[in-house]
């Protein structure tokens, strides 16, 4: 069991709904950025999924775009991702930590060498957007192997004949996208969500969470109403754009919580 | 060298669309499914008589195949060592190569339905030719370019525009085509249904690289007739620049099993092949990684970021190279070089002054390379190279490098 099927579980006793905070590590520093994440359980936040920058970021929308760049031109890197995670484990041993982005800084370290050291750090799972599951011998065999979380994507475009597919390797949680389209782009629309939602949930046990233009305290309480969470990325990186304080940053991560927590 | 069907160089790629490691499908899952239905459209197409019968006749009568090949007189002559040959593709319809795949991958997008045409292009060539071929069909067509290299290209993001296409200039990065495929991509991503990707080089995820090459490699078969009917031989080298490598292996593949022949791909030396990455050689500089949709060799730094590189030519300013071209490198059936702006600048006159072309820019980079081998070649040593595109695209970069003023209507060159 870890970190994400303990959290799941530990929810569905609850009879709650799961709130999944996206940051981008780095961003703007990484001093700022790790202010943000250790504040992110008190907050309400379920799962952190943390960004590891890269310079083409394919499925993403400015806004994460952007977070990037001011991760990686403040020296972030790989390496200082998996240092971020391992500083949040010193003082919170329960709350999973989901490392989110794109293979190639991955490849580059060396996929054994990546999923030893990240699991040293205390991560919990994988989601990297440019392995399908055609590409499952990459890095989503090894990391399960690992004892890591491979989440997977589901989108709009993941027919019946194909799901089976999607969600065979899949472990954690399956992350379904609500729209087609690149990060922070369209709104969810809870109406076309929950037919999606049950689609999944109808071939599989393990929870089916939301994101994808999911932006207020409304949309996430809507949104986790007709799935087993939803996650916030786009709204949240913009404040930190915004230079608000962390303070304010997580005054707001709270409201998204709370919403999410009604849902 | 193999020429036997197992033991092929021109069997690639397998069904997960790799040439040996490199290649592969690295995407999101929400363009999973639309690549899956290219691949099966594609295959269909592949062995549909009629789909070749249209392409040929659009090749003959809008196109104006097949190029000619060329016997570079002058230029031999000048360079005093081997023949060389030049295959004219700089003819077509457009200026370039590219239309050769363009038609293909339109032709296709009419089967699958498909209204809505995105292109990405570096020096526009690809966008052009697109642009030009959604006007023939009445599709609509966007254009994704950087906004470094719509500057550098004003002409023909002017064709592109006349041509009914929308371009949009994009800024992230350093605004190249590295920048301008990322944009292409994410427009994919969010109009999945009535969205063609037209890919202008063979990179990207399967089955682009070998549906490129395929569409290409009518300037390899063409060359080879007609090397045939001039010199009742094969050439001994051939010799085509790369950008993404769509020209060099569209040259190149024809010519896999003929172990007599020399194959060299000329990578973007930039400034210089050096620590500081001020070039586009990924094969010569870089190393494996995945980005685009595949696995080939890049320019990345020690965390896997990707560097920009440069080149004075748009259409080569690309970090990586097609999955094909990395497998041919890693196992020595072609060699790959790097030749700088300078050395490409000075083919460019050479190539003015001898034989009355005007080359474009990244055909000059195999040119160079030509120019720096032919005079110790035996002169019955034949050499065809790629005269991929001509250069009316490239004269103001070209004017400004030589100090010639194009704003002055007395035509004085600048001092
Ligand atoms: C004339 C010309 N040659 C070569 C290239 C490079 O592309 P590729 O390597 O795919 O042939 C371009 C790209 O824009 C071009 O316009």
């Amino acid at each position: 069991m870890t970190r994400i099927d303990a959290k799941f579980a530990a929810l569905a006793e609850k009879g709650q709904k799961a709130f999944v905070s996206y940051i981008m590590g780095g961003d703007p520093d990484m001093a700022t950025s790790l202010e943000v994440m250790k504040g992110l359980p008190a907050a309400g936040v379920d799962i952190i999924e943390l960004g590891v920058p890269f310079t083409d970021p394919m499925a993403d929308g400015p806004t994460i775009q952007l977070a990037g760049q001011r991760a990686l031109e403040s020296g972030m890197t790989l390496q200082k991702t998996l240092d971020m995670a391992a500083e949040f484990r010193k003082d919170d041993d329960t709350t999973p930590i989901v490392l989110m982005g794109y293979y190639n800084p991955i490849y580059n370290r060396g996929v054994e060498k990546f999923l030893v050291d990240a699991k040293a750090a205390g991560v919990d799972g994988l989601i990297v957007v440019d392995l399908p599951p055609e590409e499952d011998d990459e890095l989503c065999i090894p990391a399960q192997k690992a004892g890591l979380n491979f989440i997977r994507l589901a989108t709009p475009t993941t027919d019946d004949k194909r799901l089976p597919k999607v969600l065979q390797n899949t472990s954690g949680f399956v992350y379904y996208v609500s729209v087609t389209g690149v990060t922070g782009a369209t709104e969810a629309q809870a109406a076309n969500v929950g037919p999606e939602v049950a689609r999944i949930k109808a071939a599989t046990d393990i929870p089916v969470i939301v994101g994808f233009g999911v932006n207020t305290p409304e949309k996430a309480e809507a949104i986790a109403s007709v799935a087993d969470g939803t996650v916030v990325g786009s709204a949240i990186v913009s404040k930190i754009a915004a230079g608000e304080p962390v303070s304010d940053v997580l005054a707001f991560v709270k409201t998204l919580a709370d919403g999410a927590h009604r849902g | 060298m193999a020429n036997d069907l197992f033991n092929s160089f021109m069997n690639g790629p397998d069904e997960k669309g790799r040439f040996g490691d490199f290649g592969g499908r690295f995407v999101s899952e929400t363009l999973m499914p639309l690549i899956l239905d290219l691949e099966a459209e594609y295959e269909k197409a592949k062995t549909d008589d009629s789909f070749w019968a249209e392409m040929q006749y659009l090749w003959t009568h809008y196109v104006g195949r097949p190029s000619p090949l060329y016997f570079a007189e002058s230029l031999t002559e000048r360079l005093g060592g081997a023949k060389i040959y030049l295959k004219r593709d700089e003819l077509n319809h457009t200026g370039a190569h590219k239309i050769n795949n363009v038609l293909g991958q339109i032709l296709l997008a009419r089967r699958m339905g498909k209204k809505r045409i995105i292109a990405e292009t570096g020096a526009g060539q690809h966008g052009v030719a697109t642009a030009t071929v959604c006007a023939k069909f009445g599709l609509k067509c966007i254009v994704y370019m950087g906004a470094h290299d719509v500057q550098r290209q004003a002409p023909n993001v002017f064709r592109m525009r006349l041509l009914g296409a929308e371009v949009i200039p994009v800024s992230s990065g350093r605004g190249t085509l590295k920048d301008a495929m990322n944009d292409a991509l994410r427009d994919w991503v969010t109009n999945v249904s009535d969205t063609f990707y037209c890919i202008g080089t063979a990179a990207g995820p399967h089955p682009y690289p070998a549906m490129v090459r395929d569409f290409q490699s009518i300037i390899g078969k063409e060359a080879k007739e007609q090397m045939q009917e001039a010199e009742g031989r094969l050439p001994d080298t051939i010799i085509a620049a790369i950008g993404g490598g769509s020209n060099a292996i569209g040259l190149f593949h024809p010519f896999l099993d003929d172990d007599s022949v020399r194959i060299i791909g000329v990578e973007a030396g930039g400034k210089g092949v050096n620590d500081d990455m001020e070039h586009c050689a990924s094969l010569t500089g870089g190393r494996p990684g995945v980005l685009h949709g595949n696995r080939t060799f890049l320019l990345q730094d020690d965390d896997g970021q990707i560097l920009d590189g440069y080149s004075i030519s748009a259409g080569l300013d690309y970090p990586g190279i097609g999955p094909e071209h990395s497998w041919l490198h890693e196992i020595g059936r072609a060699e790959y070089v790097a030749i700088t702006d300078k050395e490409a600048l000075d083919a460019f006159q050479l190539c003015c002054e001898t034989e009355g072309i005007i080359p474009a820019l990244e055909p000059c980079h195999a040119l160079a390379h030509v120019a720096k081998i032919a005079p110790d070649l035996p002169k019955d040593h034949i050499i065809c190279m790629n005269m991929c595109g001509r250069g009316d695209k490239d004269i103001y970069t070209v004017a400004k490098y030589l100090g010639f003023d194009m704003s002055d209507t007395e035509g004085r060159a600048a001092d």
